[in-house]
């Protein structure tokens, strides 16, 4: 089939980060090699040329490359709307400023927890406070703000949830958009789970105070509440579907559907270092696996929902059952529901510590 | 009140589909020509009465028709935040 129109490029520009959160979206094996500005550039161009209106630069953390100020540029003189996704660890107000003279139109931050000590428990980083500094820079600087932070047992706690000490702080802050977004249990956050899982009371309970906000900042904050996946009935419509209208290239060039895709090792992802990204993206054999209907198995191949989940998550049907082709474990019609329904009962199970990126347990040497 | 657009929205022709974007933090929406030519009006500059004086000049057309149109885009833009 022919390929379609990608609106979003999503540009992973280095694994690299100073903190290590539980739940990171980067893959178990962090990538080391990292394409070259000028490799960087020409990404930028062909996405563009391909339809391309977004980019968001992230990572790891963006920062850590000295030339973002650069690429930021390029995308910005390609009349890209230029996303800065980041953990606000690097930034300098003078960088911040250069950042926002070569075109950045957005910068998102993320935050571990509305409450300092906690938050550098869940980052293993001391970075709150300087967090809070950055958040700070970016309004003076007259630059568009998001929050995020990551929902999962550690925030999610009762009596009291950080909804509404998170919402406090995006009012504080002068945020445009607070993007609550629940634990997606891929990477880093599946081998996690037990211990990120919060209980569906929690979630109810912190997806209600996130209502209340919602309707309560209308038109002034956009509180953005992530459903998470492990709790409802009908999977998430993953990416809009795969390989439809994000682009996702990778630290080394390679090109994804989304960030997680080199889960997926039965597939082979090809890289901007082997051929331009518009022939990767129209006839790449990984990004074909998925594209369109004809792939799917039932239940979904008769299922009025398939053109609004497109059958949910690969990388989560790959994780859970062995096959990136099955339907998404997440969708109660699934043969394989059961193991999400495992999933929950084993929360708060976990006799080990938390892994982490970088940090010295068994596993994270093993990814270095 | 003169509507402005908020700061993180641009507005941008799409040379691929020839039409016009609305771009924010993550999203956009394709507007019609109707809502571009009153999108590129929305500056600070005028009111929904002059911007709607204006365009109906421009197309021959009844000014309260389009002023109903100005108010309902400025509404709609202002419920999603995108409204300065
Ligand atoms: S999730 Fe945490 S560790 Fe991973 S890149 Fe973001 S800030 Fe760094
Ligand atoms: S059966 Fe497939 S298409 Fe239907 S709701 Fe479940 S995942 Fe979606």
């Amino acid at each position: 089939m022919s390929a379609p129109r990608p609106y979003t490029l999503i540009a992973e520009v280095t694994h690299r980060c100073p903190l290590a959160c539980p739940y990171c979206s980067n893959p178990l094996e962090l990538v080391h090699d990292e394409l070259s500005t000028a490799a960087w550039e020409r990404v930028l161009e062909d996405a563009e040329e391909l339809g391309v209106v977004q980019v968001h630069f992230t990572g790891g953390e963006p920062l850590a490359r000295r030339d973002l100020e650069a690429l930021v540029g390029k995308a910005h003189a390609l009349g890209v709307y230029t996303n800065l996704v980041t953990s606000g660890i690097g930034a300098t107000r003078e960088r911040l400023a250069a950042l926002r003279d070569a075109g950045v139109d957005h910068v998102q931050v993320s935050i571990q927890s509305a409450r300092a000590e906690r938050a550098d428990a869940i980052a293993d980083y001391q970075g709150h406070a300087r967090k809070l500094e950055v958040i700070r820079w970016v309004r003076e600087l007259g630059l568009p703000l998001t929050l995020n932070c990551v929902l999962h047992a550690g925030n999610l706690d009762e009596p009291a949830n950080e909804i509404d000490e998170l919402v406090a702080l995006a009012e504080q802050t002068g945020a445009d958009r607070l993007e609550l977004a629940n634990t997606q249990y891929v990477a880093w956050a599946l081998a996690n789970r037990e211990a990120l899982l919060p209980t569906r009371e929690q979630l109810e309970a912190a997806a209600e105070r996130a209502t209340h906000h919602k309707q309560r900042l209308a038109g002034r904050i956009d509180v953005l509440f992530v459903k998470p996946d492990y709790f409802g009935t009908t999977p998430k419509a993953c990416m809009d579907g795969w390989a439809r209208r994000f682009i996702h290239v990778g630290p080394d060039g390679r090109v994804f559907p989304c960030h997680a895709a080199s889960t997926i090792t039965t597939l082979s992802f090809e890289s901007v270092t082997d051929r331009p990204l518009a022939q990767i993206w129209h006839n790449s054999p990984a990004l074909e696996a998925f594209r369109g209907e004809l792939w799917m198995p039932e239940p979904c191949a008769s299922c009025e929902r398939k053109d609004v989940d497109f059958g949910g998550c690969r990388c989560q049907a790959f994780a859970l059952t062995g096959d990136a082709g099955a339907t998404d474990p997440a969708c109660e019609r699934s043969p394989h529901h059961h193991v999400i329904d495992e999933a929950r009962l084993s929360r708060g199970r976990s006799a080990r510590g938390l892994l982490r990126r970088g940090r010295s347990s068994a596993r994270s040497r093993e990814a270095r | 009140m003169k509507p402005k657009l908020a700061a993180k929205v641009r507005l941008k022709h799409d040379r691929h589909d020839d039409q016009w974007l609305l771009l924010y933090p993550e999203r956009g929406q394709v507007l019609n020509a109707t809502a571009a030519a009153i999108a590129q009006r929305l500056d600070g500059t005028r009111t929904v009465a002059a911007i709607a004086e204006e365009l109906a000049r421009e197309h021959g057309a009844p000014v309260a028709e389009v002023e109903a149109d100005v108010a309902a885009l400025v509404e709609q833009l202002a419920a999603k935040g995108l409204l300065a």
